[in-house]
């Protein structure tokens, strides 16, 4: 978070936020307490958030916990990202009908966007999650071929970052440079402070979210507030709990393409795919050709897909990737160097969510360290 | 083939086969409702007594075929089904892998017959209950305790657009985090076949908090043992997850080698 312009918001007055977010009919999504996780859901009100709740992550395992406090925004990442909301599971692509006047006698009918393009406010996005993003940004839209969905769901957010003071045991992004403190891509950044007065320390990251500031009941931030915001996020990282060397892991995978490791890891993995699917960043999908049982009508629906899915490398013949090994091997090493070959980043923005919800636990720097030698079990940091 | 020109000649014939089976594979035919009547206008319903006593004779164009082999009879029935069905389906989970009937396979059906028949001297069964590929070739497999009714209308509108059916082979985990339902192995900590279990149900169960139990039967190259090994870490019993496995696929290849592992 930028150190200059900092404001103070009391906690008493957050709903006046929440308010402006909603003005004109604007969807404000959040994090909320749903099937004993955090997940997304609107939020009308500081009273939807999991108020005095946290989430307690390791290797296959997510359990929500009370806290001793009252925190708002006091636990990590839940197993949505805002992928669900930016690039959902499905969406349609296009309709036809026979009987119409367009070529070969068949209709084709874009999709009605307006739901897609319905103005939403993301609240509470923790900065893994601003990277990913950035990420799917260009990946989706920063390209000759623009996803029209995507595009239009994001063509009117308002994104509310928070410092994450509370990172889970499967979260890395201090080691990936992602966080826990909100950089950029943000309208809005918050850091609540539970220390004396409960409080929220405000600062702007567009003319938009200044504009949303200047009409809040702020004070400026004394320098008592700024240390305890910083603070927080020291205290972030020292509780963040792992951590991945990242510098030298795209040269060394390159590399490693016939190490035993996976023969080991295909072992144990299912080849079930959830780790793309909660990954912020994983964008691939199938498309599905439907007919209505007489022909008459027909259309081609976008999908998420998995390289773990059998179907995803499937060409004239069989599937390229026959093996767990292969496709293990694919989706790692995409994720970690040959991404950043692609767009410039590792695919990877230190969530953890591909750790903590595979459901045999597989930890991913676990195998990257495996791979290339510079796996750390204990963050080794000064504050260790 | 049929062809989807208006002037084609005469609608395809469709047949619905019982054999070993609880029946519910044709009752998804019959709960399709909506579909039914545009179905009725595309393919001719010829053979399918749970619906109708009507039968129009053979050969048919189409057959569904519900149910496992158990009798003797059956065994020679199943020919006949075969010769006169140009395409030949197999739903559910008794005709793709013997059923939850396929039990009887790991037990001594002799005994069996004694404990629950009076004269057991009547009965003429098979030693195992085996699902229709083993008897004749089979040129679809539509798996499921029952069958998804959504799959079954793509089933049958592919076959009357004569163009290929889109099953998924990925496993149930795509279609949870699909419907964005909250991974009940990871959260709850609820053993789950989900992994190992072929899509096709939507993801039923874990949508209700339940763990999957395999009713589609195995995804190809499930790893089951790593499956197990976590039912396991999560406090099941080795008899408990053999149990898992065994229910109704239990003679699916990997279910079966799976359970063998974890008997007590």
């Amino acid at each position: 978070m930028s150190a200059d312009r900092l404001e103070v918001l009391a906690a008493d007055d957050f709903d006046v936020l929440v308010r402006a977010l909603a003005e004109g009919g604007r969807e404000v999504l959040g994090p909320v307490l749903r099937d004993g996780v955090i997940a997304i859901g609107p939020v009308e009100s500081a009273a939807d958030l999991p108020q005095g709740w946290t989430d307690e992550q390791e290797r296959g395992t997510y359990r929500v916990q009370p806290r001793a406090d009252a925190a708002w925004f006091g636990y990590a990442v839940g197993p949505q990202s805002w992928k669900s909301v930016l690039f959902p599971a499905r969406a349609l692509l296009w309709s036809g009908a026979k009987g119409g006047v367009g070529e070969h006698g068949v209709e084709v009918s874009a999709p009605d966007r307006s739901a897609a393009a319905r103005p939403r406010a993301l609240l509470g996005v923790r900065s893994c999650d601003l990277a990913a993003i950035g990420i799917q940004d260009r990946v989706l839209l920063g390209r000759p071929a623009v996803d029209a969905d995507y595009a239009a769901r994001r063509a009117d957010v308002i994104v509310v970052a928070v410092t994450c003071g509370f990172p889970a045991g499967t979260c890395f992004c201090a080691s990936m440079g992602t966080g826990p403190a909100p950089r950029t891509g943000y309208d809005l950044a918050l850091t609540e402070l539970l220390d004396g007065e409960h409080r929220f320390l405000v600062a702007a990251g567009s003319p938009r979210g200044a504009a949303l500031l200047a009409a809040l009941p702020t004070r400026v931030a004394e320098d008592a507030d700024r240390v305890a915001g910083e603070q927080l996020v020291a205290s972030s990282v020292a509780r963040m709990g792992r951590w991945l060397d990242v510098g030298p892991v795209p040269a060394a995978l390159r590399g490693a393409l016939e190490h035993p490791r996976w023969d080991d890891v295909a072992a144990r993995c299912l080849s079930c795919g959830s780790c793309t699917l909660v990954c912020p960043t994983c964008f691939c999908t199938a498309v599905e050709e439907t007919t209505d049982l007489v022909g008459a009508s027909a259309a081609r629906t976008r999908v998420w897909d998995s390289c773990f899915t059998p179907g995803f490398s499937y060409i004239h013949g069989g599937a390229v990737r026959q093996t767990t090994r292969s496709r293990y091997r694919q989706w790692l090493t995409h994720k970690m160097s040959t991404w950043v070959d692609q767009f410039g980043t590792p695919g990877c923005v230190g969530c953890g969510r591909c750790i903590t919800w595979c459901p045999v636990g597989i930890d991913l720097t676990e195998e990257v360290g495996a791979l290339v030698g510079a796996h750390v079990d204990e963050p080794q940091r000064q504050d260790r | 083939m049929p062809t989807r020109s208006p002037a084609r000649a005469r609608r395809p014939k469709l047949a619905v086969w019982k054999f070993a089976s609880c029946d519910g594979c044709q009752l998804s035919v019959l709960n399709l409702e909506e579909e039914l009547l545009p179905l009725a206008g595309e393919i001719e319903i010829a053979n399918f007594l749970e619906a109708s006593s009507a039968v129009i004779k053979g050969p048919y164009d189409l057959s569904l075929v519900e149910g496992s082999v158990t009798t003797p009879d059956d065994a020679r029935r199943v020919q006949q089904v075969r010769q006169q069905s140009r395409r030949l389906v197999a739903i559910g989970a008794c005709a793709n892998f013997g059923g939850i009937q396929a039990l009887r396979d790991l037990m001594d059906v002799a005994a069996l017959q004694r404990t629950v028949y009076a004269h057991p001297e009547y009965l003429a069964t098979l030693s195992r209950s085996t699902p229709i590929s083993a008897h004749v070739t089979v040129d679809l497999e539509l798996t499921g305790c029952p069958v998804d009714r959504g799959q079954l209308v793509e089933v049958l509108t592919a076959f009357i657009q004569d163009r290929p059916v889109r099953l998924p082979q990925h496993s149930v985990c795509v279609e949870c985090k699909r419907r964005g339902t909250v991974c009940v192995t990871v959260a709850p900590g609820t053993p789950c076949l989900g992994p190992v279990t072929r899509a096709g149900c939507g993801a039923i169960c874990p949508a209700y908090h339940r763990g999957c139990y395999g009713c589609f039967g195995p995804v190809d190259g499930a790893n089951t043992a790593a499956v197990a090994d976590r039912a396991r870490e999560l406090g099941m019993p080795g008899r408990d997850v053999a149990r898992l496995f065994r229910l109704f696929n239990t003679a699916a290849p990997a279910f079966a080698k799976e359970a063998a592992h974890h008997d007590a």
